[in-house]
């Protein structure tokens, strides 16, 4: 089959952008995308050109690493996966597909499809860990979860990180990832010791990265490569209200 | 953080502001429109009705003051949230994105909200201060006491067509408004699940349609003549004015 890309090319981060028109003929439908963006660059670099510059890293829909927009949507049009995991079938013979990189302020392109998304590692630092004594592990079933927790928090436990929610949401909010981040910890007793502070301060993160505010739309889990709920961005809410009154009523011992 | 600062400060505070004003103000409509279906029953009940919110005195003054701090609120922290959501996609936008489930209602919030604005302005200038209403005000007397004719100045208002076109328009994109704002109040407060969403969506939509063919059936009522003028002197003025309108200006005003 043959296709027609149009791929957003931009040298650096303060170089300005433009779309350029590439042909992609002789491909197999079983392709997956990036496969035929190596052969479209193979093309490039044979006339002396600068390959297209794409993120990419695990090829197995694991990693979170191969974002970009395809044909406006975050990973292409399939749901539920990467844009490593999608395959030229998903495309007619004959398509124009637009290529760009993910857009927020947060994100700051850095050459052509490849995005900065260290925002989203900010917001991890904030919170997004549990503190954990090191030693000897501790004997096996000694911390008792019920199965109904452990797979809601395993739900939770399957984003990537890849940003696709935030390019999807038209407010650029990173609200699905944030939730998604401390609601697997705040689910379990691991994470319950510092659940409020790691909301409040993961909340903070986010704001202060420049993310937009949630308008309740859901394109973010629409968009998910792991089909994250939304009902994460309630718990979230949730858990914020929650943390804010018991910061204020709680006794504190003196400092 | 202090609790103000978690409210005003915050992007999930700035929503909590939004849920609650928006839950109060749906409980003010809501709760408006059911005084306001009185124009079905005899004139009195809606007059006397009227002339109860009149006589509470302070204490109406209080509820103007607090429904205006909510819509206040409830303004601001759009404006606010709005404005930083625009600047969070960057200065380079999409060439193409794709609307994957969002409804047309909660994308159209903000513009929804503003004609609402402007017709809430509109209303008040015409029922409340009366500054935008056309004919003259009535009295009657209602037990031994003269009141305001209420039931007279509805129907007399609904009955120009230009006025209750955009009184049906303004309440038709409320009602959009409040089918995404019902459901999407309980999310911005955590309580919206997965177990009851699609049932609160449905809710949402019941409740938005129910009060749009609320206030239709009054506007329509009126404008069709399925709801009259019932005061007896301004029916027979109104009559009268059939046949000669040259003097009917002077005639209506020499009532009260
Ligand atoms: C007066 C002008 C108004 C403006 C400019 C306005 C604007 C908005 C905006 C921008 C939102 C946020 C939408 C989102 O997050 O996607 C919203 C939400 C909402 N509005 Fe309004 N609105 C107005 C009046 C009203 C009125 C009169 C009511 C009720 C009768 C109402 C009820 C709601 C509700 C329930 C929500 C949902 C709250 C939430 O998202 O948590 N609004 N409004
Ligand atoms: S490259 Fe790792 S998820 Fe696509």
């Amino acid at each position: 089959m043959k296709v027609k890309l149009k791929v957003w090319r931009q040298e650096n981060a303060d170089a300005q952008g433009g779309f350029e028109e590439y042909e992609a003929d002789k491909v197999n439908p079983n392709m997956s995308f990036l496969e035929m963006m190596d052969v479209v660059n193979e093309g490039i670099i044979e006339d002396g050109g600068n390959p297209i510059a794409y993120a990419h890293d695990c090829r197995e829909g694991i990693c979170g690493t191969c974002n970009c927009m395809i044909d406006g949507k975050p990973h292409g049009p399939e749901n539920g996966v990467t844009t490593c995991q999608t395959y030229m079938r998903s495309f007619k013979d004959g398509d124009t597909i637009t290529v760009e990189p993910f857009r927020a302020k947060a994100f700051p392109v850095q050459k052509d499809l490849i995005t900065d998304r260290s925002a989203l590692d900010k917001i991890q630092q904030a919170g997004g860990y549990v503190t954990v004594r090191t030693g000897s592990c501790q004997d096996a079933n000694n911390l008792p979860i019920g199965k109904d927790i452990a797979d809601l928090a395993m739900d939770a436990a399957a984003c990537v990180g890849c940003g696709a929610c935030v390019a999807a949401c038209k407010n650029a909010s990173a609200m699905l990832f944030v939730s998604a981040k401390a609601g697997q910890l705040n689910l379990l007793p691991q994470g319950a010791p510092e659940k409020d502070k790691r909301v409040l301060n993961m909340v903070a993160a986010m704001d202060e990265a420049g993310f937009g505010n949630c308008t309740n739309q859901y394109e973010c889990s629409a968009a998910c490569p792991k089909l994250i709920s939304e009902e994460f961005i309630a718990k979230l809410n949730r858990d914020f209200i929650g943390a804010t009154l018991r910061k204020n009523f709680q006794a504190k011992a003196l400092d | 953080m202090n609790i103000l600062n978690a409210l005003f400060k915050t992007s999930l505070g700035k929503k909590v502001i939004m849920a609650v004003t928006g839950l109060i103000l749906v409980g003010f409509v809501i709760g408006h429109l059911v005084g306001n279906l009185q124009i079905f029953s005899p004139p009195e009940k809606i007059n006397a009705y009227a002339h109860f919110l009149q006589s509470l005195g302070g204490a109406l003054w209080a509820i103007r003051g607090f429904l205006l701090l909510t819509v206040v609120l409830h303004i601001w922290s759009a404006i606010s949230l709005v404005l930083e959501n625009k600047a969070a996609r960057g200065a380079e936008g999409y060439a193409g994105q794709k609307t994957l489930r969002a409804s047309f209602a909660s994308r159209t919030m903000k513009w929804s909200g503003l004609i609402v604005l402007a017709f809430i302005i509109y209303h008040i200038l015409h029922f409340t201060t009366k500054h935008a209403y056309g004919p003259e005000l009535f009295m009657v007397d209602l037990h031994g006491e003269q009141v305001l004719d209420v039931h007279t100045m509805m129907v007399l208002g609904f009955q120009k067509p230009l006025v209750s076109i955009f009184y049906l328009v303004a309440i038709a994109l409320l009602s959009i408004h409040l089918s995404h704002g019902i459901s999407s109040m309980f999310q911005s407060v955590g309580l919206r699940t997965r177990a009851w969403s699609n049932c609160l969506n449905k809710i949402a939509v019941i409740v938005s349609v129910l009060y749009f063919l609320g206030n239709a059936a009054i506007v329509g009522a009126c404008l069709t003549g399925a709801v009259e003028v019932q005061n007896a002197k301004v029916k027979a003025a109104l009559a009268a004015c059939q046949a000669d309108c040259e003097v009917c200006e002077s005639r209506i005003a020499s009532i009260n």
